[in-house]
């Protein structure tokens, strides 16, 4: 791909993700959210986070890894008990990657 | 309107455990583009410009494999579809701001920043300090970002592969994640979302994410329809 395309492409990722991150925010503040919209919502941090992260335990090159040679589930598991009894950021990424690297070295 | 200073303070110490998880991927995002034969001036202005991780390395894989530009953008707008949703749910709290400063919001959403600002807002009623607390959490998570990003492109393929430190982005999330499990509509919605991004991982595009978002979201708000009354765990 030659530089020119390069910044084509670059110049339609910013303008693509600034108007998605825009979009709602724009819109004038007596135009209502709909309410249907405004129930779903609630459910988009969870669905979409768990969405993001689930993969990176449960597959393996795109294909289901379940087993305790997953090292990375054994993790995930760890971290999620983690962030369940304490609730902090700091303490869930070293309890994850503290796993991560003790079950590498187990297994 | 006066500056709230100390809800800008709380945003600042909220984010502070958060960087541990943004620093590592953002170097992570830094490497992977150079390493794609992104010359380092276009990846640092990717990195200004579309400010988003998981798109940009999306797409130093897709350039690697001469993907065409118009699909990549495209491929952009799914990954990124959820700053759509995000946009949508901050609006309920900054609809009322000058138009200058939800431009200025609009750009510095990211994942985190918006994990931090909806567990914070879910406990607070009214407009006080919201604004204050987004910037005191989304301004220094933009600078670690960028500054990791940077020194990704500058050490390239130099960190060892064996600290394993890309994990801390999943990590990150999930701290996210858990603490909004409080009743079990969220669990629905969670848990039905696992399940379709990993049954439907052969899409091409990363769909599944987008497709899994919808049917956790389906999941919730069938679940809340089910029950009377939501009961916490």
């Amino acid at each position: 791909m030659t530089p020119g395309t390069i910044w084509l492409t670059l110049a339609g990722m910013a303008v693509v993700t600034y108007l998605l991150r825009a979009s709602f925010l724009l819109l004038p503040e007596n135009v209502a959210t709909p309410p249907l919209l405004r129930r779903a919502l609630r459910y988009v941090p969870a669905a979409v986070l768990t969405a993001i992260w689930a993969p990176e335990l449960l597959l393996q090159n795109q294909v289901l890894y379940l087993g305790l040679e997953n090292e990375r589930l054994l993790a995930g598991l760890v971290a999620i008990a983690a962030a369940w009894r304490w609730r902090l950021t700091s303490v869930t990424i070293a309890a994850g990657l503290a796993a991560l690297h003790f079950f590498d070295w187990l297994i | 309107m006066a500056f709230d200073r100390s809800a800008y303070a709380e945003g600042l110490r909220a984010a502070l455990p958060v960087l541990l998880g943004i620093v590592p991927f953002g170097v992570i995002t830094g490497v992977a583009m150079v390493a794609s034969g992104i010359a380092p001036l276009t990846a640092m202005a990717m990195s200004i410009f579309v400010f988003a991780g998981a798109s940009m390395v999306a797409t130093a894989q897709l350039l690697s494999q001469g993907t065409p530009a118009a699909l990549i953008v495209l491929t952009t707008l799914f990954i990124n579809m959820r700053f759509m949703m995000y946009s949508a749910s901050l609006r309920l709290h900054f609809a009322r701001l000058p138009l200058r400063w939800r431009l200025a919001i609009a750009y510095l959403q990211a994942d985190n920043v918006y994990g931090l600002t909806l567990a914070r807002f879910a406990d607070r009623s009214g407009d006080r300090g919201k604004l204050e607390f987004f910037l005191g959490a989304g301004i220094p998570i933009w600078i670690a970002w960028q500054a990791a990003v940077l020194a990704g492109i500058l050490i390239g393929a130099g960190v060892p592969a064996s600290w394993r430190l890309e994990f801390a982005a999943p990590l990150a999330f999930i701290a996210m994640t858990v603490p909004l499990l409080r009743d079990r509509a969220m669990v629905a919605a969670a848990l039905a979302a696992g399940i379709t991004v990993v049954a439907a991982s052969g899409l091409p595009l990363r769909l599944n994410v987008i497709l899994a978002a919808i049917v956790g979201i389906a999941a919730g708000m069938l679940m809340e329809k089910a029950q009377a009354r939501l009961r916490p765990l």
